[in-house]
């Protein structure tokens, strides 16, 4: 009890409980209160400050706990690659992630004031604060998934690239080497070695894919007829065999589609596509070109955006958290919202303000004082991120998404075997919210004064 | 004024009536698009968790609604008959429950205490505790470790309900001390003639009147142990873990084993999303109270 005794020594800087609004209802004996409050100081004291004390004493020491080393752990942190990289994007997900989170909150607060179903909007985008970590980042890993046959992210990415870049229809095509005058001309084109004369269609057969991987439902096949620079472009290859390479025999499939370029000392003079049955008509200038098959009938389909590779993985996990914690923002923001002066607003607009100028100059203004709050608890919380990098980055990028959190537990006890490094990454974690800890604590003694 | 007023509504209502017309459109647009974006993740998770896995592995979700056949509870019967799954799922009641009602009773006990005890140095204990609210738990992972491994209930249960406990307190002995304090004097003082201790006063009196906020905090902790992944992944071992740490040892081949994850996440999301829908307007307060953890 003598520490109770040694800290009341001090008591002079709190108001005196006399004058306090809570005094016991009658004079409580002692061992009444050091009854009802044991327990949670013995747990508090064992679980919360023993750690920290001990954290901070193992930080000094190396990784096994025997040798001394005094701040080298510290040292090591902001000399190592791996936790120099997990500083750095902790770094940035502190100066970005609360940022976008508070904007987004902001402006849906605002924007929800105005339409009808703002309630249910509020419920859907606040719902996600409700789910673990671990379940939002397996459903952004599936957003996030590479194929875009099956992530949703890459699906949208693909349709909209596919829209703007017309994708080619036969990557794996090529010439068959010995029966064909194509030959390859730089940058995956293929250009023929003759030259093309009206009256004479040419002959430009490829090779290379399965007929029945072919698109749709292809055409056999036909020689071009008629005058004028003409020629076919078909799969020269007849299921079950037989047929005369470079010639078109019966059954065989045409491609259709396939951009012919008429090319004069390596100037394209004219183009052409392949119809349905794989003919193509060049206009009367392409007599006497070369043919060239450029490379977008041959390029690679587009795969989408690699969401989780070494250079995106933190933005892309950074996105799934603005998901999570926007509605958390919003509805505080919200709350603060209600509180505002409306008739500061009408003012305003009596006095031909526009909305942009209302919001910029008054609303934003007046919830100042709301944001930073949220800004802060946001930054608080990133700065401990841990479990939706765990999981939504995948083994190979892991060292790219790292944070200190993630590496923290990789330290000590993901395989790092390293427990003073572990422990230093701690008291950083720690010191870093002493200030916050520090306005709390001044918060409350300012209301004790009131 | 009035009529000033008026005059000037006219005629800004005229000018821009069709403006606002059209910008209300947008907005709405705008709205409507962003809760999709909001919507479509999960929805993905749900779909994917109803589909068969070899249909997941050849094809995107929203392929079922062209194909609605596909649609399949195969994943879950297997999930359910998976002994290691259901096992963590119990693991996980039995780390929230007690660790929820643990945090609540211990919590109001001390709340109490600071809202009408009069003891030397109240407030300066008072002080720590508030000090204590933003500790990161990150930082009792190795010493914590350590001392449970030499107590002997590190892997246990019990050492992940502890945990929970002792980073639990500091916001319920916070919130409930606060709460506590806003009891009409008369209330405990009319009790207290009637001959009640300070035991009986707090179970009949105190309890009772600080339902609500008891309430924000027992939701509030309670999906913040149900949910957490970190300390259970440290404290608990094969035996003891938590779905979320099991769930996380599958995300190693995700491409594989989405048939496991995707109904595992939503069986793990059942429970937060029946408490988010069910108790609203307590969940957003424990959130909002809390959420400095």
């Amino acid at each position: 009890m003598t520490s109770v005794a040694n800290t009341t020594g001090g008591a002079g800087a709190l108001p005196t409980p006399s004058v306090s609004p809570r005094k016991s209802v009658t004079g409580t004996r002692l061992w009444v209160a050091v009854l009802f409050l044991l327990p949670a100081l013995v747990l508090l004291g064992a679980l919360v400050v023993y750690p920290i004390g001990y954290s901070i004493w193992r930080s000094l020491y190396d990784a096994d706990g025997s040798g001394f080393v005094g701040l080298d752990n510290y040292g090591d942190i902001f000399s190592n690659d791996a936790t120099l990289t997990a500083v750095r994007n902790t770094a940035i997900w502190v100066a970005v992630a609360p940022a976008i989170v508070t904007a987004l909150g902001l402006i849906f607060a605002v924007l929800t004031e105005r339409v009808r179903w703002g309630t249910a909007f509020k419920l859907l985008i606040f719902m996600p604060m409700a789910i673990s970590m671990l379940a939002a980042g397996i459903i952004f890993r599936l957003v996030y998934e590479q194929d875009p046959d099956l992530g949703a992210a890459n699906a949208v990415a693909k349709s909209v690239h596919d829209t703007f870049v017309s994708s080619s229809v036969y990557p794996d095509a090529r010439p068959n080497a010995t029966a064909s005058d194509l030959k390859p001309s730089g940058g995956g084109s293929f250009t023929t070695t003759g030259t093309v004369h009206a009256g004479t269609p040419a002959l430009l057969p490829l090779v290379g894919i399965a007929p029945n991987r072919l698109p749709g439902s292809p055409e056999n096949a036909k020689a071009a007829t008629g005058s004028g620079v003409t020629g076919t472009v078909w799969l020269d290859f007849k299921l079950g065999g037989g047929g005369t390479k470079g010639q078109i025999d019966a059954g065989e499939k045409a491609l259709k589609g396939v951009k012919v370029e008429a090319v004069k000392d390596g100037r394209t003079v004219a183009s052409a596509k392949t119809g349905a049955d794989g003919t193509f008509k060049l206009p009367d200038e392409a007599d006497g070109a070369q043919l060239r098959l450029p490379a977008s009938n041959f390029s690679a389909p587009y795969n989408g955006i690699d969401w989780l590779g070494p250079t995106l993985v933190t933005p892309a996990i950074i996105g799934s958290y603005v998901w999570m914690w926007a509605g958390f923002a919003m509805v505080l923001i919200a709350a603060g919202l209600a509180g505002v002066d409306r008739n500061l607003l009408e003012a305003a607009r009596v006095d031909g303000a526009n909305e942009w100028q209302v919001f910029r100059r008054v609303t934003v203004p007046l919830l100042a004082p709301v944001l930073a709050v949220v800004l802060i608890t946001l930054m608080i919380n990133v700065m401990k991120i841990f479990d939706l990098v765990y999981i939504i980055a995948p083994q190979p990028s892991q060292p790219d998404a790292n944070v200190l959190a993630l590496q923290l537990f990789l330290s000590s006890f993901g395989g790092g075997g390293n427990e003073g490094v572990g422990s230093a990454i701690g008291v950083i974690l720690l010191l870093l919210v002493l200030p916050v800890m520090w306005v709390n604590i001044r918060r409350l003694r300012r209301e004790r004064q009131r | 004024m009035t009529t000033l007023d008026t005059t000037v509504r006219a005629k800004r209502s005229l000018a821009s009536r069709v403006a606002s017309r059209a910008s209300g459109g947008v907005l709405q647009i705008f709205l409507i698009l962003v809760a999709l974006f909001w919507l479509v993740p999960t929805l993905g998770l749900l779909v994917s968790s109803f589909r068969d896995p070899t249909d997941i592995a050849t094809s995107g979700w929203w392929k079922v609604f062209t194909a609605p056949g596909q649609l399949t509870a195969k994943s879950y019967q297997s999930l359910l008959e998976n002994d290691a799954i259901t096992q963590s799922l119990l693991n996980t009641v039995w780390i929230t429950v007690p660790a929820t009602l643990l945090v609540v009773l211990i919590g109001a006990m001390a709340g109490y205490a600071f809202a009408w005890m009069d003891f030397k140095g109240r407030d300066w204990w008072f002080l720590v505790v508030v000090a204590l609210l933003v500790v990161p738990v990150q930082i009792a992972l190795i010493p914590l470790a350590d001392l449970f491994g030499k107590i002997g209930i590190f892997g246990d249960i019990i050492g992940v309900v502890l945990f929970h406990v002792g980073f639990g307190l500091p916001f319920a002995i916070f919130l409930l001390r606060n709460f506590f304090a806003e009891i009409p004097r008369e209330l405990l003082e009319a009790a207290r003639l009637d001959g009640a201790g300070e035991t009986r006063l707090f179970f009949t009196v105190v309890l009772p009147l600080g339902a609500p906020a008891i309430a924000s905090l027992g939701i509030f902790q309670f999906l913040w142990v149900w949910n957490d992944m970190l300390v259970a992944l440290v404290f608990s071992d094969s035996e003891s873990q938590p779905l979320t740490v099991a769930l996380q040892q599958q995300v190693r081949q995700f491409g594989n084993n989405i048939d496991v994850l995707a109904p595992g996440a939503f069986i793990s999301m059942v429970i937060p999303l029946v408490v988010f829908f069910a108790f609203q307007r307590q969940f957003v307060s424990g959130v909002m109270a809390g959420a400095v953890k």
